[in-house]
């Protein structure tokens, strides 16, 4: 939020920002009947973290100059990040209604043409750190204080693109950079690891120059701890956050179901996930 | 297929072949040293958005010279074209005018989706300079963008030209900076020809220009074969053949209205000469534009075969594959029945 801004003192917690993320997803889910709604789940409480601790911006001013950037670059997460955009109040939550339907500024994939507060096209997967580069880069010629969040899953490491990325980011000492890796080791063709392995990550983003850290990317806490310690870290070096997540985070029977890469949920089944949501929250 | 091996003719020295970097000046050539480098600078000293970025080829296009007077404006990205272009959308979302540089194969080749995605479908305002267009180096189909205009024409958003000259270059510059969004400039570097200075040409984005008129045969060209349709002209003359020349440097948008119209006047053939692949490049594009608006002229295409081009010496390659003055020449009096 912007700093300029206190917290009041009945805010949500993160706890309950998380929650609602999750039932904005899932709702938008149920519009379509499909989608990638398992990572919106993994997803959702990093979300919350950046957009209701971490992030500098206003929700009526989505280009305002000094807000911090996020880059979504698995574009196919648009699901998640819209569900953030409505709880910060950057989107109205009255377009939840038209995801994925003509002229709706909520497609599937993110597009920065399309949506308020969505600063990248993607889609086609390993383009967001190149483009944090370039921003970090003019971020410091124009001598700002705003960062670049850039959101990227594990299957994009197999990009050489985002290779490329790492190493410049590196080379370029570009400390505004905080990249975040949702390790949910599961892409189109399989689990992530079997795909192309990529461990060990910690060990290659540090030999690549970059301050890491690896958390458990659904306990909140965690996340918080991540992102204060990315702001705080004295040494000029890009930020990574490594988030081991869980697909289908928050509903059960989501978390147990097999290839749930792109799943599709019955009709009956939204319901059954919205109250599953529910039970958990009171738990 | 390769042609075989021949020595050369008895008394003709063989040509030095295959070297990446080549001129496209002829010996005798009047010339000037890196008309790009220097536009660029001057135009960054009114324009302080305007950074350069290059992917390990600043040497190559000329960027050193403005990496030389803003060393602080100067982003050398390694080589690692995809990141060149992602970065250079990042920088323009920040409100800069990267002038991003590369050889010509590698922008289009290797980096098209991350120029698509990041930059034409964004509509960022990035400048893509691109050296070793089309034919202008021996080296083989590695450094051989004989595809280029096909691949950027068919992008949405991207404003292309294939400029002629220094002289063309050096006024492209300070006008593409003008145009908010994104372009793809063909690059020529190091020592370029100079030719359009005697015609009194102005650069004007968007438009054709007619070099020189003529009621034989009008010749429609852009880039380097401007120069050589301007020779051909010359030599087509010692045989009472009168050529028009229509420069074209804005491949995309086209100047539709005035081709239709130069195309249309009776009795000329129409010749569209091109240093890129008969595919998809300005011959297609007129040929189609023609066909559109009902104005069928005799017509014929110089441009470069559908083929993986040979490694050679330029002048060689340039008329194996027909694209010399010589060969320009010839083939228009073949057409013309002379």
């Amino acid at each position: 939020m912007d700093t300029d801004t206190k917290p009041l003192a009945n805010a949500p917690t993160l706890a309950q920002r998380a929650y609602n993320i999750r039932r904005n997803a899932l709702r938008m889910g149920e519009v379509q009947g499909q989608g990638y709604i398992a990572q919106a789940l993994d997803i959702s409480d990093v979300l919350a973290v950046a957009y209701f601790h971490a992030m500098r911006y206003r929700p009526e001013d989505p280009s305002w100059e000094e807000r911090d950037r996020f880059l979504l670059s698995n574009g196919h997460y648009a699901i998640a990040l819209y569900a953030a955009l409505i709880e910060a109040g950057i989107v109205p939550e009255a377009e939840l209604e038209s995801y994925g339907f003509d002229d709706s500024r909520l497609p599937m994939s993110g597009m920065a043409s399309y949506t308020p507060g969505m600063e990248m096209s993607g889609g086609s997967l390993g383009l967001g750190l190149g483009i944090a580069v370039g921003m970090g880069l003019g971020l410091k010629r124009k001598k700002s204080s705003a960062r670049v969040f850039t959101l990227f899953s594990d299957g994009e490491l197999d990009e050489g693109s985002v290779w490329e990325a790492i190493m410049s980011a590196g080379h370029h000492k570009l400390d505004n950079i905080v990249g975040i890796i949702d390790v949910n080791n599961q892409q189109a063709d399989g689990p992530s690891t079997q795909v192309m392995a990529f461990e060990p990550l910690v060990d290659k983003l540090e030999a690549f120059g970059w301050f890491v850290q690896r958390v458990d990317g659904n306990d909140l806490d965690a996340v918080v701890s991540a992102f204060d310690a990315a702001k705080a870290h004295a040494e000029p070096k890009p930020r990574m956050i490594v988030a081991d997540t869980l697909m289908g985070k928050g509903v059960p029977f989501l978390e147990q179901r097999e290839k749930n890469h792109f799943i599709r949920v019955e009709q009956h089944e939204w319901q059954l996930a919205l109250a599953s949501l529910e039970a958990g929250r009171q738990s | 297929m390769k042609p075989a091996t021949t020595p050369p003719a008895p008394g003709k020295p063989r040509l030095t072949t295959s070297a990446m970097i080549a001129s496209i000046a002829t010996e005798g050539q009047k010339t000037k040293s890196a008309p790009f480098g220097h536009a660029l600078v001057a135009l960054a000293q009114s324009r302080p958005d305007v950074v350069g970025m290059t992917a390990d080829l600043g040497k190559y296009t000329d960027l050193h010279i403005f990496s030389k007077a803003f060393p602080e404006r100067y982003y050398q990205m390694g080589m690692a074209e995809q990141l060149l272009f992602g970065a250079a959308s990042g920088m323009a979302a920040e409100g800069f005018m990267p002038f991003a540089t590369t050889y010509a194969v590698f922008a289009s080749r290797r980096a098209y989706d991350f120029i698509h995605q990041t930059i034409a479908e964004e509509d960022r305002n990035v400048k893509i300079a691109c050296a070793l267009p089309g034919l202008t180096s021996g080296y083989g189909p590695s450094h051989q963008a004989a595809e280029d205009l096909a691949l950027f024409r068919a992008m949405p958003n991207m404003t292309v030209i294939d400029p002629c000259d220094a002289h063309e270059t050096e006024q492209l510059v300070p006008a593409i900076a003008q145009h908010q969004g994104p372009v793809y400039m063909r690059l020529l570097r190091g020592n370029v020809p100079l030719v359009l200075d005697e015609y009194n040409y102005k650069f004007s984005l968007g438009k054709a220009a007619m070099i020189r008129d003529g009621s034989a045969v009008l010749i429609i060209s852009s880039g380097i074969m401007t120069m050589r349709a301007l020779e051909a002209a010359k030599a087509l003359e010692k045989d009472r053949v009168d050529a028009a020349v229509l420069h074209v440097p804005t491949i995309k948008p086209l100047d539709d209205e005035r081709i239709v119209r130069e195309a249309g006047k009776a009795g000329r053939l129409v010749v569209v000469a091109e240093n890129h692949t008969v595919i998809g490049g300005l011959g297609e594009a007129i040929a189609a534009l023609l066909m559109r608006s009902g104005v069928h002229p005799a017509f014929h295409q110089i441009a470069l075969p559908d083929e993986f081009l040979a490694a050679g010496a330029l002048p060689t390659l340039h008329d194996r594959y027909g694209i010399s003055t010589t060969e320009v020449t010839r083939k228009i009096k073949e057409w013309l029945g002379r």
